[in-house]
């Protein structure tokens, strides 16, 4: 089974130089129909020159970019952009227009009558999960994460095929980063839209994109990969680098939990907490059966608080994790629900690591073997 | 009698209050010369301060330009183009459009300047045209400022339209120069008193008009002094 997918923008040889400076160097990139592609890279990187040559807010010094197949120099700038959404870092929300009017931006600007432009930009509020409430409110009385979610509004509101989103999540708190985040994939599996995502976060490059590209300073194209195999196999020295100390515990995310042996702990009521006398280390379930902490042999009657949680089909990641981070050595494993399902130890999921490890690559070479063994019969 | 009393007698005879030459007529010679002063200006500076605001071109020499116009003493160059052109209604008129440009300047251009660049930038990556992005995003955002320009030129054209009368023309400056002339003190400080009081009055309204028709986000709700304005603008 071979997909090929279609690209949606191709990047030729194309170069921006400023004065003595080259900010994008000679880069040829295709970026798939339908995905989410990252650049990212460290700052003066060229990423986001790379994006913005996109909808031409920086013309190209040399080279050529198509748009479905279009030479995106051979459309009116305006006309370009309108075909595009576009986020930005500061949400750039227009402080004089009501949220309504400011998503309803490129529909009005495409000649679509207010009133229904409106109305569209009503249903992208429950789109991109926004009260109807702030309608009519205006930009500065609302939060940075709600100026955010406007702005991607405002990107969706014309249905463009394609999104240029530049460092949109790095303005805002850790929390509601992490929701934003799950918001766009979530957006991404019902919508189907090419889209082109900067950053300078290696984790939410990891996290989000079906593919990333990684820029080195210089504006050189320094890898395009997916996700796993950036993390695993960096192509030069400069990605490893990038790519960071924490490579292989991240690269466990990329790792199922199946084979896991979790083993069914003792566990505590808390409402017996106050009169158990445990041997070892029990965890303390409340009346849901949802786990609240842990009961310690050496403090009898007192409730230390636990780790992290593992769910179950989560990654070996969260799963080492649970276990790193629980006082007793042994990570919660909770189901769907957040029932307490058992624990298990870090060495078990360094174990099953290793053999989930051994299993990829012996898949990878079975692959790379295949062709050769076909050419040779 | 003391001066103050002699002013209030002046400013309460009904006689001053009726006729030709009286206050009312002077009054509303006045405002007459202060609108036009300020729409003609209006029509030259905004569209000047619109295109350097937006474009960034041509900075230099408008505020050196201003700075220069500011220099001008007022009084100097009415003569001078009554001189040249002839007594009449607009030689004078064209004397206080010069003094009045620099402010509207000042304010329209820094106004426009001012709007956040992120928001700017975002306008025309949505797909704003260049003339989309100056009247349906600078503009709108930079309201209160052009307003604060306009407002501190109205206040100057009240208190210098009063040279006016220096030539052939009325206004509320006839009391002062016919007071001056006729040492009729009470008269004079009378006609200063009503130029004053149409200053704080008209400053009021103007501020009640930009309250009710101004910008409605709480952003543009702050809205900077008419001094500060001008000050600004010209640094």
């Amino acid at each position: 089974m071979t997909s090929v997918t279609e690209a949606m923008i191709e990047f030729r040889e194309v170069s921006k130089v400023y004065g003595g400076t080259t900010a994008v160097d000679r880069l040829s990139l295709s970026v798939p129909k339908g995905q989410i592609t990252v650049f990212v890279g460290p700052s003066g990187c060229g990423k986001t020159t790379s994006l913005r040559m996109v909808n031409r807010m920086v013309e190209p010094t040399s080279g050529t970019i198509t748009v479905d197949g279009q030479d995106a120099a051979a459309l009116p700038a305006a006309k370009l952009r309108r075909s595009m959404g576009y986020v930005m870092q500061a949400a750039g929300l227009m402080p004089h227009r009501t949220v309504v009017d400011n998503i309803a931006t490129v529909p009005r600007l495409n000649g679509v009558p207010r009133g229904r432009a409106r109305a569209r930009a009503r249903e992208l509020l429950d789109v991109v999960g926004l009260p109807q409430a702030l309608a009519s409110r205006y930009p500065a009385q609302l939060s940075g994460g709600q100026q955010q979610r406007v702005g991607v509004a405002r990107a969706l509101a014309a249905d463009p095929p394609v999104l240029l989103m530049d460092e949109p999540f790095s303005a805002v708190d850790p929390v509601v980063r992490h929701e934003l985040q799950q918001e766009l994939v979530r957006l991404q599996r019902e919508l189907g839209k090419t889209i082109v995502f900067v950053t300078h976060d290696i984790d939410e490059a990891v996290l989000l994109g079906d593919r990333v590209a990684v820029f080195a300073v210089g504006g050189r194209l320094a890898q395009v990969a997916g996700p796993e195999e950036l993390l695993r196999a960096p192509a030069d020295e400069f990605v490893a680098g990038f790519v960071g100390r924490d490579r292989g515990f991240r690269h466990l995310g990329f790792f199922d939990d199946k084979g896991l042996e979790v083993d069914g702990a003792a566990s505590v009521a808390r409402s017996e907490l106050e009169t158990a006398r445990v041997q070892e280390w029990a965890v303390v379930v409340d009346g849901d059966r949802r786990p609240t902490g842990w009961a310690s042999p050496e403090s009898p009657g007192t409730l230390v608080s636990g780790g992290s949680l593992h769910k179950v089909g989560g990654s070996l990641r969260t799963a080492l994790d649970a276990a790193l981070s629980s006082p007793s050595g042994r990570g919660v494993v909770v189901d769907d629900d957040g029932r307490y399902l058992g624990t298990v130890g870090a060495t078990a999921v360094i174990a099953q690591a290793d053999r989930r490890r051994a299993q990829a690559r012996r898949e990878r070479d079975a692959r790379a073997a295949g062709p050769a063994e076909e050419e040779a019969r | 009698m003391s001066l103050l009393e002699l002013t209030w007698g002046w400013l309460t005879d009904p006689m001053n209050w009726s006729g030709y030459a009286g206050i009312p007529t002077r009054l509303g010679e006045h405002i007459f010369y202060t609108f036009l002063t300020v729409v003609i200006a209006a029509a030259i500076a905004l569209p000047i301060g619109a295109y350097v605001g937006h474009t960034g071109r041509g900075r230099v020499v408008v505020v050196a330009l201003a700075g220069a116009l500011r220099a001008v003493p007022t009084l100097g160059l009415l003569v001078l183009f009554v001189l040249l052109a002839g007594i009449g209604l607009m030689p004078p008129i064209w004397a206080l459009v010069i003094l009045t440009v620099p402010p509207i300047l000042a304010g329209t251009y820094s106004g426009i300047a001012a709007v956040d660049p992120v928001v700017v930038d975002a306008a025309r990556a949505q797909g704003m045209r260049e003339d989309q992005v100056l009247f349906a995003v600078e503009l709108p955002n930079a309201v209160p400022v052009i307003f604060g320009g306009i407002r501190a030129a109205v206040l100057q054209v009240i208190a210098t339209a009063t040279v006016v009368a220096y030539t052939n023309l009325g206004g509320l400056g006839r009391f002062i120069f016919d007071g001056l002339s006729l040492s009729d003190y009470p008269q004079m400080l009378g006609g200063s008193v009503l130029v004053a009081a149409l200053a704080v009055v008209t400053d009021l309204v103007l501020g009640a008009v930009l309250r009710l028709f101004g910008p409605r986000s709480p952003s543009a709700r702050k809205l900077p002094a008419p001094e500060a304005v001008a000050q600004e603008g010209m640094s």
